[in-house]
């Protein structure tokens, strides 16, 4: 298994690799990030030279890559554009940690920007993956075992409504019934943006109040395909022989259900909620724009807007990194929970 | 002797796509305590179904009991509430499959799977239900119980995976051992310790084994009553000795000399017999004998009316217009 | 009495040897006992019969025509689904606005599929390392979560397309990069599809036979092995139209996607955010609109794989 895992994380690094080069392609040629800089628009010609060279945008492309993947401070830069490069290089590159500073807000390290954002993303993911996934085998299981009832087509057509909704929609009507029309009815209501309501301040009720209908959007989205995942898997598993073996024991429905069938119909998903996490940060972006959530998705948006760049490859390098250790992560914890991959 | 199954005019549909599937057309027959009843016949004769009829395991929807009775220690089996049904199945009614590669649950160790019939029907502890499913094991010829308790079905080969299966349904020491096609999954050579295994289980056990089985070779040493059966119907019933010595049906006889023998009169360099044709397939209503696509022996009545299951014999029923041993048509 | 097993009702049918229909007979009958698929089916068409035979009631211009004296008009009868923003009719604006969404979840897809079967035709063909250098990135294209990488791409061609002028109407540029972009993020499923498949098949005897006759790899490639991967390529394919309609909205939505006047059902939606109390009617209608079609996609596209896949009767209810 150690030599599985290690193999595993030596392919990921060619694949970080390209990913990076990529991107970073892309984004070098978005935009100009010194039109909007610092908030105000940066005229003069001269200025503008000035500040590309500080930033290093003066460089060829694959300079700026190897500045930004390995840092400068192992040469020298030329900043007062005398042409000769005497000033020692302070960037240490991603690979040593340093993602640079942010080009739209001068000087700040993008660590510390993304750092400040992620705590709340993760306020919203943790809470609905735990949700989702304990909603859908709920769901599944109970609509495969009605099969073809009244329950499971009224289920099934459902999760394909929530399915095929954007989450954007979802969001919308939710705010609209929850937080428009419940004040207006005189129900208690569900605020609509932002963490916390400024007035009150950011106490754990507020930011539990205001998580509610992210929550519920991304929940809607996500359950409905995966509570039809666990649907035909549990319709797969309960057609299988060890079922009617575990029936011919005369163990009772409920035991057969929970002791043999469900393991077995839940052992997929494990899978699939490790390759759905790309998913779910897309569906963050979405989410947290529309509820003025300050998390990484809103702040991707934010400086992807601005193209600045080193803030913008810091997030997407993270996502990369995150979607890889999160399907080595769905592999162990397969292996760990499956004896036939655990025992061979 | 003591009647402990008798099954009285059981029928069973199927609702596919194709139609409806007549798998089991009214067949009636009886156990008796202790004894062993071998059921023979093709794969899709109804064979199978009409046993997991007896556990009420049928899949319905698609499959659908239409008729008949099952006593089992004269209770009605198609009457008794579920929940009854689940104190016989594994306590009174044991039933071992036939492949073991898949009737095994593959994330759950096998000292689990055996235990827990006995947790559920007699109430046994975690502690006592292990200290069982060792004897078991040992019973069945598993070599380290203790061990083998503790790993999954993956661990275990074929064979060895099949005395655990019938460890399982021996559990709770049933009364009637029910086994669909065992030893098919199987190499011949662990087939014949199988077969080996259940003799000597029942005698020291005493149960009453149902085998169903499509190879007449492996229950002749097995079975003390026999049943054929072909496209859902009992074609011939007799005791063991007679079945082999004077088969009265044209299918059964095509079955025996398919059959290939050590002891054969005919020689060593003769080809085994194949029967030619296809089974009907169930949906289409045939008026005639089923068989008789099929049959050398065919007259025109086999074409026009099936065949009662008919005495030819002391205790020996046929369903055949003709009879096999002179080749002329019964007078019936 | 115990749960259904469809495969038990396929061993069944093994076993009795049901030969009474053939394939074609039995594909057309799970497609329609697929009820699902044939609403899907029927809705799509009243959505294409909306979007297109409503322009020969209204023009384009009617839909473009801004007039902020009415900006914010609730539905009436006059404006059956009220006004946007800038006084723009939503009713007209959403019989054009998908027209393009359509438009772009079409030919996305074209894209899509012409990079996915080449690159999963020419990897699974050739092996070795043409083989593991393209599967190398196509891994890393599916590491990047498709809505990051839509984004960047939308920054990174954004505006690089002039108008474009077709049938005498003016078409955004934006809605040829909504296109690319969307067909450029989403090929790589149906690339590891069509390898996969290949690899499978071109050590075959009628590849193998081709070889020996002096066949073209051309000609084997695209003649010989691809018509066996159709089936899957065409059930992907019609479940990625939803998908592309879905992305052009994400997209529009945040504002990097279709430049208006141009509309979309996607960018209809930019903004709506701000106008969830005030005028919901702008959010609702292109909204609802994307939710049928995409819908009806998948209905349709669940009820192709049923009936291209002789396993899955599961879901023919």
């Amino acid at each position: 298994m150690t030599r599985y895992i290690i193999r595993r994380i030596l392919q990921a690094i060619p694949l970080l690799f390209i990913i990076s080069v990529l991107l970073f392609v892309l984004m070098i040629n978005t935009g100009d990030p010194l039109s909007t800089m610092g908030g105000r628009r940066v005229t003069r010609p001269e200025d503008r030279e000035r500040l590309s060279r500080q930033l290093g945008l003066d460089q060829p492309i694959y300079k700026q890559y190897l500045f930004w993947l390995i840092g400068n401070d192992w040469t020298k830069v030329d900043l007062d554009g005398d042409g000769t490069a005497e000033t020692q290089g302070t960037r240490k590159g991603i690979l040593r940690g340093d993602f640079g500073t942010s080009m739209v807000q001068r000087g700040k390290e993008v660590t510390d920007i993304i750092l400040d954002r992620l705590p709340n993303t993760l306020l919203l993911m943790i809470p609905t993956e735990i949700i989702v996934i304990a909603l859908s085998l709920a769901v599944g299981v109970y609509s495969a075992l009605r099969q073809y009832s009244a329950t499971d087509h009224i289920i099934t057509g459902l999760s394909f409504i929530g399915y095929s909704m954007p989450i954007f929609f979802i969001a919308l009507v939710s705010m609209y019934i929850f937080g428009v029309n419940f004040k207006a009815w005189g129900l208690p209501y569900l605020p609509t943006v932002g963490m916390f309501d400024p007035k009150v301040g950011k106490t754990t009720g507020q930011v539990i109040q205001h998580m509610i209908l992210p929550i519920f959007s991304l929940t809607v989205i996500t359950a409905a395909g995966y509570s039809r995942f666990v649907r035909s898997q549990m319709l797969e598993v309960i057609s299988e022989d060890y079922i009617r073996t575990a029936r011919a024991k005369g163990l009772p429905n409920r035991m057969v259900i929970t002791g043999h069938a469900l393991k077995n119909a839940a052992l997929p998903l494990v899978t699939i909620v490790g390759l759905d996490v790309p998913l779910l940060l897309g569906g963050a972006v979405v989410t947290e724009s529309i509820f003025a959530w300050p998390g990484m998705g809103r702040l991707f948006i934010d400086h992807l807007s601005r193209s600045d760049t080193p803030v913008v490859m810091g997030i997407l390098m993270m996502i990369s990194v995150a979607v890889i250790l999160s399907q080595l992560i769905t592999d162990i914890i397969y292996a760990w929970l499956d004896p036939r991959i655990r025992y061979s | 002797m003591e009647t402990i199954l008798k099954i009285e005019n059981l029928e069973v549909k199927f609702h596919t796509l194709g139609g409806v599937v007549n798998a089991v057309n009214g067949i009636s027959y009886s156990v008796e305590a202790g004894k062993t009843l071998g059921i023979v016949g093709e794969s899709g004769c109804g064979k199978s179904v009409s046993m997991l009829s007896v556990m009420r395991l049928i899949p319905n929807p698609p499959g659908e009991i239409t008729g008949g009775r099952i006593l089992f220690k004269g209770q009605n089996l198609l009457e008794v509430s579920e929940e009854k049904m689940e104190h016989i199945r594994g306590a009174e009614i044991g039933m071992v499959f036939q492949d073991p590669m898949t009737s095994l649950n593959p994330v759950l160790t096998i000292g689990r799977q055996i235990g827990e019939a006995m947790m559920v029907h007699n109430g046994f502890s975690r502690e006592q239900a292990e200290k069982r499913t060792i004897e078991l094991l040992n019973l069945v010829g598993i070599a380290n119980p203790d061990q083998r308790i503790k790993e999954y079905p993956h661990q275990f080969s074929g064979g060895m995976r099949q005395r655990v299966g019938i460890a399982m349904a021996l559990a709770c020491e049933p009364d009637i051992l029910i086994a669909d096609e065992p030893t098919t999954a199987l190499d011949v050579t662990i087939q014949a310790q199988i077969v080996e295994l259940t003799k000597r289980l029942q005698a020291e056990l005493g149960m009453a084994v149902i085998w169903i089985t499509h190879d007449l070779g492996v229950i002749a040493d097995l079975a003390d009553r026999m049943i054929v059966m072909y496209a859902g119907y009992i074609v011939e019933e007799a005791d063991v000795f007679d079945l082999y010595e004077k088969p009265s049906h044209p299918y059964t006889l095509s079955l025996l000399r398919s059959l290939p023998r050590v002891d054969s009169s005919r020689g060593g360099g003769e080809r085994l017999a194949t029967i030619p044709g296809f089974p009907p397939d169930g949906v289409t209503i045939m008026l005639g004998c089923p068989f008789a696509p099929r049959c050398n022996f065919v007259v025109d009545r086999c074409r026009l009316e099936n065949p009662p299951l008919i005495m030819v014999n002391n205790d020996h029923k046929a369903a055949c217009w003709v009879d096999v041993n002179t080749g002329k048509e019964r007078s019936l | 009495m115990m749960g259904t097993a469809e495969s038990d009702v396929i061993k069944i049918q093994e076993e009795f040897k049901t030969e009474a229909l053939t394939p074609g007979q039995l594909m057309r009958m799970r497609f329609v006992r697929h009820k699902m698929a044939v609403f899907g089916l029927i809705m799509l068409v009243i959505l294409i019969l909306y979007s297109f035979g409503g322009a020969f009631i209204f023009t384009e211009a009617e839909a473009n025509f801004t007039n902020t004296k009415l900006r914010l008009n609730p539905p009436s009868a006059e404006n059956p689904f009220g006004t946007d923003t800038v006084g723009r009719d939503i009713l007209i604006r959403t019989i054009y606005g998908g027209q393009i969404s359509l438009l772009i979840g079409l030919a996305a897809v074209v894209v899509e599929v012409v990079l996915g079967v080449l690159i999963g035709a020419i990897a699974g063909y050739y092996g070795g390392w043409i083989d593991g250098l393209l599967m190398r990135f196509t891994e890393a294209m599916f590491n990047i979560p498709q809505l990051f990488l839509l984004l960047v791409m939308a920054k990174f061609f954004g505006g690089s397309v002039p108008d474009i002028n077709l049938f005498g109407r003016q078409f955004s540029g934006s809605v040829v990069v909504i296109i690319v972009i969307i067909g450029l993020t989403s090929w790589m499923y149906l690339a590891r599809i069509v390898r996969a498949n290949f690899l499978s098949l071109k050590e075959r005897e009628f590849v193998l036979a081709a070889h020996t006759t002096g066949t073209s790899n051309f000609s084997i490639i695209f003649q010989h092995i691809l018509p066996n991967s159709i089936a899957p390529i065409i059930v992907s394919g019609t479940l990625s139209v939803a998908n592309a309609i879905l992305s052009e909205a994400y997209i529009s939505f945040l504002g990097l996607g279709v430049k208006p006047p141009t509309a979309t059902w996607g960018n209809m939606l930019e903004g709506a955010y701000n106008y969830v109390e005030t005028a919901p009617w702008l959010w609702i209608f292109p909204g609802l609109l994307i939710v049928l079609t995409v819908l009806s996609i998948n209905f349709v596209g669940d009820g192709l794989r049923d009936a291209v896949d002789p396993h899955a009767l599961v879901d023919a209810g």
